[in-house]
């Protein structure tokens, strides 16, 4: 994951630019948090095989808890990189994930003949139109937000809670203006209704999407953090963002670039979720949000590879006692969180700094 | 006497203190002014708030920790009292052991979500509590035949609260029936508290709250154990947050989660702490008795305003009474850009500034 390799550029790398002539010392790799995803949903196999559940049905759920998972995780992933470089906790971040939702249905209604029509090429552009149309619209939301809301609270940890919470209130009530209150509908692309079955196995083909999507953000992230300039630049930040500073870059333009992608990540991830549920409210946001906070604090805040493994443990509890004990579905995952927190304090990949 | 009872913090303003008056006396003579129903209930709902407000500012304004989970515990109390009352009868022992209930596992919650989160870091506070809120509210929706689900639970009060329950015959007045005595139950109870909660900030304790506020990182090189003292004011807060709860639902005789555990319910406090003004608990009083009112009265001139520009289409729509939390949302921004300090804050500088009274307060 993400966390160690941070630690070890952390460590005092002598001379580290000139290319690859010493190499840079390895921070000792943490696999133990992984262990945790089997050990679950070896543990929800072993109660539902006791309840005489048969597997077909513990490998749905696995395949929509990683749907599921991929989703928050690409709402998340955004959340908790601003959170690390910057010490900014934005608690309006489900307005995006709201705006993002809406603006892909709207893209969506006049491309309906696209949409309904028996073609998967037809029907991924308008749904890749309306991708891009979500992520462009909540980007530039977002630097607005940036901008406006945040940039004068840098630093206050209380206002910046109470500023972006009451940016939420206000995103809420303008979706009703803007769009109505009532639920819309939010129809799948013909080809993606459905589902693929191998042997007594349904596989939902949408599921199977999402954990792509889900799966290129993640990779796209770790290459972008892992192998770019930009990526260093944001990993030095997390780590010490004065240091950063002192050698010429311009945090605040960094922080920017991270905020809007943030935000046009929770467009992204709202529009995939609203396709889930196929309905839309306005409230849609705060649903969301209850589990990224929980996917955030398992995984550490500002960590992308405690933010990964946090969200499938997440959807991974959710799924399961979602069908086995339904009424507990949100506390179970509050336990969770509990236990983990009983367990490391930090969170599962704790980011060093601060 | 007075400087006693108001623990030695008083409003430091003519404008404020005339305030405050009047907001004392209107909720105190309610019952003998006002005849409507809706006024009364507006007048019960200002004193629930009270208490609820600044059980909130003793965590926000004073102890600089953000919650969501107040609305949690204002339900524990009103659930406690209200499915007490429903189960064991109407009498006062159902009521006292349900609101003993309630505050034992009140503050028995607190203590666990503050000793959890409180100890890393205080932003981990807000998550944890906004998740534990949600699953509380859920939990509550969901186990319908403890909790009536989300139609939640009518119930009878003791005898003495009654409508049809009549006291006396008074000459001018008419009847003095068991709904002024709720009235007045609500009423002094959260006068009562008000000053505790007032008498809570001004002691050395609320000091020690004050200055973790302001740098949590000196308050514990000084020797205080920030944690324990920021897990005692969530536990105090939860407490009091737990009898206007139980207030709440011995006057209303129902219990729900739309009135007691909705995030929108929580939205309304943080909106009256910070219009009111963080950090005093006057600007509790007067936010709450504000906010109650404007909840009320704005959306009636709002549909007025609406009906008057109904031909331009978006401003329509934007005056649409359903929309008065966007105004209130706008104003709350504002607020804490430009009046951090609130109405209160405001009030006590426009009365030092002209004057220009050098480092007069310690």
């Amino acid at each position: 994951m993400l966390s160690p390799e941070d630690r070890a550029a952390s460590a005092p790398a002598p001379d580290s630019s000139a290319d690859g002539v010493e190499p840079m010392p390895k921070g000792k790799a943490d696999y133990l948090p992984l262990l945790l995803l089997p050990a679950l949903a070896a543990g929800a196999l072993a109660i539902m095989l006791w309840q005489g559940v048969p597997l077909s049905t513990w490998i749905t759920l696995t395949i929509a808890a990683l749907a599921m998972g991929a989703m928050i995780f690409v709402i998340a992933s955004g959340l908790t990189l601003v959170f690390g470089l910057m010490d900014v906790l934005n608690f309006g971040h489900g307005a995006f994930i709201a705006v993002g939702a809406y603006l892909a249905m709207t893209t969506l209604l006049p491309l309906a003949g696209w949409v309904e029509a028996n073609s998967l090429l037809l029907n991924l552009s308008a749904l890749g139109l309306a991708m891009l149309v979500a992520m462009l619209g909540t980007g530039v939301l977002g630097l607005a937000f940036e901008r406006i809301i945040i940039m004068p609270v840098y630093g206050q940890h209380l206002k910046q809670i109470l500023i972006t919470t009451g940016g939420l209130i206000v995103a809420e009530q303008l979706i009703h203006v803007v769009w109505g209150g009532d639920q819309k509908p939010m129809p799948l692309p013909s080809a993606l209704r459905g589902a693929i079955v191998v042997g007594n196995v349904a596989l939902e083909k949408f599921r199977l999407l999402a954990v792509a999507i889900g799966l290129l953000v993640f990779l796209g992230m770790l290459l972008l953090l892992n192998r770019s300039k930009l990526g260093l630049l944001i990993r030095a930040g997390v780590e010490n963002g004065e240091m950063v500073e002192a050698l010429g870059y311009r945090i605040r333009r960094l922080f920017a670039v991270v905020f809007v992608a943030g935000c046009a990540l929770a467009g992204l991830g709202g529009t995939l979720w609203a396709l889930y549920r196929e309905t839309l409210t306005a409230s849609i946001g705060s649903e969301v949000i209850v589990l990224v906070f929980i996917v955030i604090i398992i995984g550490g805040l500002g960590s992308v590879g405690g933010c990964f493994l946090g969200a499938l443990l997440v959807a991974q509890m959710a799924n399961y006692t979602g069908y086995l004990a339904p009424k507990l579905a949100l506390a179970s995952n509050i336990g969770l969180m509990v236990a983990i927190l009983m367990w490391r304090p930090q969170g599962l990949y704790p980011v060093a700094k601060r | 006497m007075l400087r006693a009872l108001l623990s030695d913090d008083l409003p430091d303003s003519r404008l404020l203190s005339a305030l405050l008056l009047a907001i004392l006396l209107l909720l105190a003579l309610a019952p003998l002014l006002f005849s409507g129903a809706q006024a009364i209930n507006t007048a019960a709902k200002i004193c629930v708030f009270i208490v609820l407000v600044a059980s909130y500012d003793l965590l926000l304004g004073y102890t600089g920790i953000v919650s969501f989970a107040h609305t949690m515990f204002y339900g524990i109390g009103g659930y406690g009292v209200g499915l007490a009352l429903y189960g064991w009868g109407a009498s006062w022992a159902a009521a006292g052991a349900g609101l003993g209930l309630a505050l034992v596992s009140g503050i028995a919650l607190a203590l666990v979500i503050g000793l959890f989160s409180l100890r890393v870091r205080a932003i981990f506070f807000a998550m944890i509590t906004l998740a534990v809120a949600s699953a509380f509210a859920i939990l509550a929706a969901q186990l319908s035949e403890y909790t009536g689900g989300e139609d939640g639970r009518s119930f009878r009060v003791p005898e003495l609260l009654r409508p049809s329950y009549v006291l006396t015959e008074l000459p001018l007045l008419g009847p003095v029936t068991g709904r002024t005595l709720a009235y007045y139950l609500v009423f002094v109870s959260a006068l009562v508290l008000f000053l505790a909660a007032l008498r809570i900030v001004n002691s050395p304790f609320g000091r020690v709250l004050q200055a973790i506020r302001e740098n949590d990182f000196r308050a514990e090189a000084l020797g205080y154990r920030t944690v324990s003292y920021r897990t005692a004011a969530n536990c105090l807060a939860a407490a009091m947050a737990v009898v206007a709860g139980g207030l709440n639902a011995l006057w209303l005789r129902y219990t729900g989660p739309d009135t007691t555990l909705s995030f929108s319910i929580m939205v309304d406090i943080l909106l009256m702490v910070v219009i009111g003004g963080m950090g005093t608990m006057y600007g509790a009083a007067i936010g709450a008795s504000l906010f109650v009112l404007a909840q009320n009265y704005l959306q009636k001139l709002m549909a007025t305003a609406a009906q008057a520009t109904e031909a331009v289409p978006l401003l329509a729509k934007l005056l649409h009474p359903d929309r008065w939390l966007l105004w209130l949302g706008i104003l709350f921004v504002l607020s804490v850009y430009f009046f951090p300090t609130g109405i209160v804050g405001k009030l006590r500088e426009a009365k030092t500034s002209p004057r220009l009274r050098a480092p007069a307060q310690p």
